[in-house]
């Protein structure tokens, strides 16, 4: 990440680890991100990123590390930071037995917001659920629950949003609203950072981070993320691919063989011996090389696995 | 940071009573459950202690007293652990609970034996619980005849044929007719903010846990402190109205009297309800989840019953019963509560209960304090 003035970072922290009992979840974790802009936050189930979230916003104490959030300490200034931040948890965190509307009301209370009423009102109409204000917030579908998860969530009008995998079990269409309402909050000056495994919503992102066994892996644009990688990716499309992958796997050159639905996406980091090892396979008449980018998917398995050949596993 | 604001503590507060109100199940049972207790437990459960402390007012120092505070104590059901000098002072002893009974010899006891005028000694029991002292009651019959076998000898041997020598009086005191109801009310009032406050308090605090809620609420400025009391408040309010029920339900049907002050009462019943909150807040600390907190509260609960005094009188227990039941918020409540309501015991009279009450709960809060700190991390 170019060089940026620290008034305007959100995020800015270094060395963040998080240890429960004698189990590192978070190791030396370092993280800027710019004013205005969507972080995505990737990584397998378990790799740390709730816990690194957490600890963003004040409910975790970190085990080392320090830095700022929002410009106040992580460590200190943590009931400045809860009120200045939007937390938009993994579950759905608003309370089923009461109506939307009380909902709303309870959070714009423990805010200490002005004109509460006008607030709440405001924010029913924008989510078009005036109408159903009355109804238990419980027997709404997956994907209002997590529309008006967010919309409470802003009403403070915070100035960083943190949502863990906000569009988790949601249908397509309400993700891409989902999206699209984040894109217009940041393009009003709200600084986001949303963890997900999509990895379509991680090119919605302005930059990423990947995350795994708690250690930050990659980070930046996708496009940096991909190019960093040096990942030279063919894929190969026709008939019996099961047995071609079986006979690629493991040839010198050749760091994975990835099926994605017809097609199987053959990567290596070099591009000579990568070309090599498939030389054999390229006169087939059944099948159809192309040479193509590296898909972030590609990219993140391959950072996985490295990972753990380096026995990084705790 | 403030750690308390107004503002924020009202919104918990209203969100409580929203969530109690619309729980329909947990409401209904937090009123039907005082009503549905006193009607079972209306029952008599009679047990039989033994070695009740009686207090000996011996105003005529002759054999025959001795002989016959000696045939109470052979029949098991008295132990005589103090001597009074005066009336007012065995009456101090029977209303602050130190001894069971009062037993006087009168003046001229002897020398009315002597002539035949058949005098009477006069028992004193104290009533509040029929249970506890019915068997000893029971016991004293005949003893007019026994007592002074070996006394009447010689020249008086003619005393012993022909109606017994002397008579006894029995009075029984703060419950004239032995009523258990009597007994029960004050008891099922404990019993019941036992059992809600508990309960209630340690799923309250377990529920957000357990359905996640509670990482939200902590993400906000609400502070820890204004979450646990916001939580609490809602609950002594329950408290209160169930105690009203049960009292009121209690004058209409069993005629239960108020003897002492009400502001008293009042406050003990504050006192009892925190500490049961403390408990409760404390068990939601430990618990993973409300099935858990459901356990841990009946674990505490029922010993609260067994051992307090509520289902078998506290002096037929044996010493190391007695000695949890010491412990325990119930014990120290019932026993205020009945002396206030029947006996119409004065606030300085409580007091010895009110110090282990009072501990309890100091002790329970530190822990519950302390816990709750450390489960946010
Ligand atoms: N309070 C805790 N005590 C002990 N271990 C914990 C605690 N919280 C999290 N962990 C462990 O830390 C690891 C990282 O958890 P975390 O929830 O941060 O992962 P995640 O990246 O959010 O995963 P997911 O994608 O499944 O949400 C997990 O293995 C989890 O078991
Ligand atoms: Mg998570």
């Amino acid at each position: 990440m170019a060089e940026v003035a620290p008034e305007d970072l959100v995020i800015d922290v270094r060395g963040l680890t998080k240890r429960f009992g004698d189990r590192t979840v978070v190791r030396d974790v370092a993280l800027r991100v710019r004013r205005g802009e969507i972080f995505g936050f990737l990584g397998p189930n378990g790799s740390g990123k709730t816990t690194t979230i957490r600890m963003l916003c004040g409910l975790l104490e970190p085990s080392a590390g320090e830095g700022q959030c929002i410009g106040y300490d992580i460590r200190r200034d943590t009931a400045a930071i809860k009120r200045q931040v939007g937390y938009m948890t993994q579950r759905f965190s608003l309370y089923e037995d009461l109506t939307i509307r009380e909902n709303l009301a309870f959070i714009a209370r423990l805010y200490g917001m002005r004109g509460r009423r006008a607030a709440v009102d405001r924010t029913l109409e924008r989510l078009g659920l005036t109408a159903r204000q009355h109804q238990p917030a419980g027997q709404l579908s997956g994907g209002w629950k997590q529309r008006l998860a967010l919309a409470s969530c802003v009403m403070h009008e915070p100035k960083l949003l943190l949502l863990d995998e906000p569009t988790a079990g949601v249908d397509p269409k309400a993700r891409r609203e989902f999206w699209d309402e984040i894109h217009a909050l940041a393009h009003g000056g709200l600084t986001v950072l949303v963890s997900t495994h999509y990895m379509d919503e991680a090119e919605r992102c302005h930059r990423i981070g990947y995350i795994f066994n708690g250690r930050l892996l990659t980070e930046g644009s996708v496009a940096d993320v991909v190019r960093d990688s040096g990942l030279v990716t063919w894929s190969v499309e026709g008939a019996s691919l099961a047995p071609l992958r079986a006979r690629l796997s493991g040839r010198a050159g050749i760091d994975m063989v990835v099926p994605f639905g017809a097609v199987l996406h053959v990567a290596g980091s070099d591009e000579a011996r990568l070309a090599a090892a498939i030389a054999p396979f390229r006169d087939d008449p059944l099948l159809r090389w192309t040479r193509s980018p590296a898909t972030l998917e590609d990219v993140f398995i391959r950072l996985m696995s490295a990972a753990n050949g380096e026995g990084a596993r705790p | 940071m403030r750690f308390f604001a107004w503002g924020r503590f009202v919104a918990m507060v209203v969100k409580e009573f929203t969530q109690m109100r619309r729980d329909r199940m947990t409401f209904a049972m937090m009123i039907g459950l005082p009503l549905v207790q006193l009607v079972i437990f209306g029952f008599a459960i009679n047990m039989d202690p033994k070695h009740l402390p009686a207090a000996a007012i011996v105003a005529d120092a002759s054999p025959f007293g001795r002989s016959i505070l000696g045939a109470m104590e052979n029949s098991g059901y008295f132990a005589v652990t103090h001597l009074a000098t005066s009336e007012a002072e065995a009456d101090d002893w029977l209303q602050r609970g130190k001894v069971q009974f009062v037993v006087s010899i009168p003046a001229d006891f002897s020398r009315a034996l002597l002539r035949g005028e058949r005098p009477a000694i006069l028992v004193e029991a104290d009533a509040t619980d029929p249970s506890a002292t019915s068997n000893a009651i029971a016991a004293l019959e005949g003893l007019n005849r026994t007592a002074l076998q070996h006394d009447l000898v010689g020249g008086l041997a003619g005393l012993k044929s022909g109606p017994p020598p002397f008579e006894v009086r029995i009075h029984r005191r703060y419950n004239p007719e032995g009523s258990t109801q009597y007994n029960v009310v004050p008891g099922l009032i404990g019993v019941i903010l036992t059992m809600t406050m508990v309960i209630m308090t340690a799923l309250a605090v377990t529920r957000e846990r357990e359905r996640g809620t509670m990482e939200a609420l902590l993400a906000t400025p609400v502070s820890p402190l204004e979450v646990l009391i916001g939580k609490i408040v809602p609950y002594i309010l329950v408290g209160f109205i169930q105690v009203t029920i049960v009292f009121v339900v209690a004058r209409l049907l069993f005629d239960v009297p108020m003897l002492g002050s009400s502001i008293v009462f009042g406050a003990v019943v504050l006192l009892f309800i925190a500490a049961n909150l403390a408990v409760g807040i404390t068990f939601s600390t430990v618990a993973r989840n409300q099935l858990q907190a459901m356990q841990m509260a009946i674990f505490f609960f029922l010993p609260s019953i067994m051992l307090s005094g509520f289902v078998f009188p506290f002096r037929g227990m044996p010493t190391w019963a007695q000695a949890i039941g010491e412990v325990l918020p119930l014990t120290h409540f019932l026993r205020i509560v009945r002396g206030v309501m029947l006996k119409g015991t004065e606030w300085t009279h409580v007091m010895p209960d009110v110090w282990p009450l009072a501990a309890f709960l100091l002790v329970a809060v530190t822990i519950a304090l302390a816990r709750y700190r450390r489960t946010l991390d």
